[in-house]
């Protein structure tokens, strides 16, 4: 057995005591710097806090990658969803002339959008990929009004921090950070390979977070929240899927 | 078997024979001995998870984009935890994949940080040079072939053996370390929609999503293979021994020790 000297003790209770110190700092910035995901508690809230801290230095601005039209996939899949409901089925009977978007919290001016309102805006055309979380994938023409510009159209106050958005089917929803939702791709999406967004991909209105896995791409859009935390929206951590394990940031 | 094995592998230090060598030497330092066990237990996750998220969907393809409706380069024959999958089983396993996901991306991120720690460690200590890099008399093919031959003819190991490595061993610890790593963590990145967004030729270099997740399939398989050697070789040169070695650092039992 080799001896421990007294230096040696020493200089590892200095490394260590200087390791949690730096970790500590690391935290504080890190919380400052908006780079903590909202479920970073748990048994594998370090490997979700590690994901989203180093994504977002690294991708804050990069644009999800976009495709040429010969690259379209011919036969795009559409993930199994629950059936419509009625009132889905009446809107759908009326040619969704009576889809709202309702906009709410942080935003000076709340109300209710129309698909065609929405189409008043400035529409974004993008060929990207949809990545399914269990590995498979395919690539559309996504047609859509981006989210930031509905945001400057209801005026987001400063404090707000998340965009939390809702499917038809209230119990379907997610959220991302002020980034990601004023990014230029993150798109309302109401086409998608020229023609109308069929319902088996979302159809009428979807939104489209193409830097994100397929899940956060959540379908039939009917409400958007904005807010400066996530704690007081459902589970509170940012979406249902966190209650399964599944990660709030999905970069990754 | 372990102990005829041992003293075939692992001659028992005898005094006298030069180099000289010192039993209280450790045969593997501090730092190597923890980095090892931390990459075991990262490793080790990483698989249990990685099995998980292919179970979700066992079709593999080449290229850009691939899903049910496209015709994959190869299946696993193996049942799936998704309904949307063909696989001519009548059942569908449980959904594993939210724990497995976060398990899989912590534990990437462990071996990375142990993986950087051991770097700084071969690099600053000279151990790379010393134990990794071939020595001088390893360069050749005559060097393998001796080694391999050693091997088949189960002959006792050189005398330099208990304190550094041989030919092979020194090719295949420095093949896992900068070809099969760095694959596995760059064919995984390439899965990343935000990694490909910010560095889109780590995908594109490698034809596209769906061959990113092929190769990172086979380079996983890759890994394993060289665990199931690892694993065969400690338990032929001495389980016990070897284990001691890289737990407690000792080389050998004490001479006077039986």
């Amino acid at each position: 057995m080799s001896q421990i000297s007294r230096r040696k003790l020493i200089t590892t209770g200095v490394a260590a005591t200087a390791g949690i110190g730096s970790l500590a700092v690391a935290a504080r910035l890190a919380r400052r710097y908006g780079l903590i995901p909202p479920d970073d508690g748990g048994l594998y809230g370090a490997g979700e806090t590690l994901n989203y801290a180093a994504q977002r230095l690294l991708s804050s601005r990069s644009l999800a990658r976009e495709f040429s039209r010969g690259m379209i996939s011919k036969a795009p899949f559409a993930n199994a969803v629950a059936p419509p409901d009625d009132h889905f089925k009446r809107l759908q009977a009326g040619g969704f002339s009576g889809w709202r978007l309702a906009v709410s919290g942080l935003v000076a001016r709340p109300g209710l959008l129309s698909l065609s309102d929405l189409k008043s805006l400035p529409a974004r055309t993008q060929i990207t990929e949809v990545v399914c979380e269990e590995g498979w994938s395919y690539i559309a023409e996504w047609i859509g009004t981006p989210l930031a510009d509905v945001l400057n159209e209801v005026g987001v106050l400063p404090q707000a921090r998340y965009v939390a958005y809702y499917s038809a089917d209230r119990n379907w929803w997610d959220s991302v950070d002020l980034a990601e939702a004023r990014h230029p791709q993150s798109l309302l999406t109401w086409g998608m390979n020229d023609g109308d967004l069929p319902v088996g991909f979302g159809g009428p209105l979807r939104m489209r977070v193409p830097r994100q896995l397929g899940y956060k791409s959540v379908k039939y859009i009917t409400s958007l929240t904005v807010t400066d935390s996530l704690k007081n929206l459902g589970n509170g951590l940012g979406a249902p899927g966190a209650e399964f394990g599944y990660s709030w940031y999905a970069g990754i | 078997m372990s102990t005829v094995s041992r003293t075939l592998w692992y001659p028992a230090p005898v005094s006298g024979i030069n180099p000289p060598f010192n039993p209280g030497t450790p045969r593997h330092s501090a730092v190597v001995r923890l980095t090892h066990w931390l990459t075991v237990i990262a490793f080790f996750a990483l698989l249990v998870s990685g099995v998980e998220i292919v179970i979700s969907h066992p079709r593999f393809y080449w290229g850009e984009s691939g899903n049910v409706m496209t015709t994959p380069l190869f299946s696993l024959h193996i049942p799936s935890s998704r309904d949307t999958v063909p696989t001519g089983y009548g059942y569908v396993m449980p959904d594993q994949n939210g724990w497995s996901r976060a398990l899989h991306f912590q534990s990437a991120w462990a071996l990375l940080l142990t993986g950087l720690v051991y770097c700084l460690f071969i690099l600053g200590t000279g151990h790379l040079r010393r134990n990794l890099l071939p020595a001088p008399g390893q360069r050749s093919a005559r060097a393998f072939w001796n080694v391999i031959a050693q091997y088949l003819h189960r002959a006792p190991a050189d005398e330099s053996e208990p304190h550094s490595y041989n030919a092979l061993q020194r090719a295949a610890y420095l093949g896992v370390l900068f070809i099969l790593f760095p694959l596995v963590i760059w064919t995984g990145l390439a899965m990343s929609p935000a990694f490909d967004a910010a560095v889109p030729a780590a995908v594109n270099m490698l034809g596209g999503r769906q061959s990113a997740r092929t190769l990172h399939f086979f380079v996983s398989g890759a890994l394993v293979l060289f665990l199931l050697a690892h694993v065969t070789m400690v338990y032929l040169a001495g389980f016990r021994s070897r284990m001691r070695a890289m737990i407690t650092g000792r080389a050998a039992l004490p001479p006077e020790l039986p």
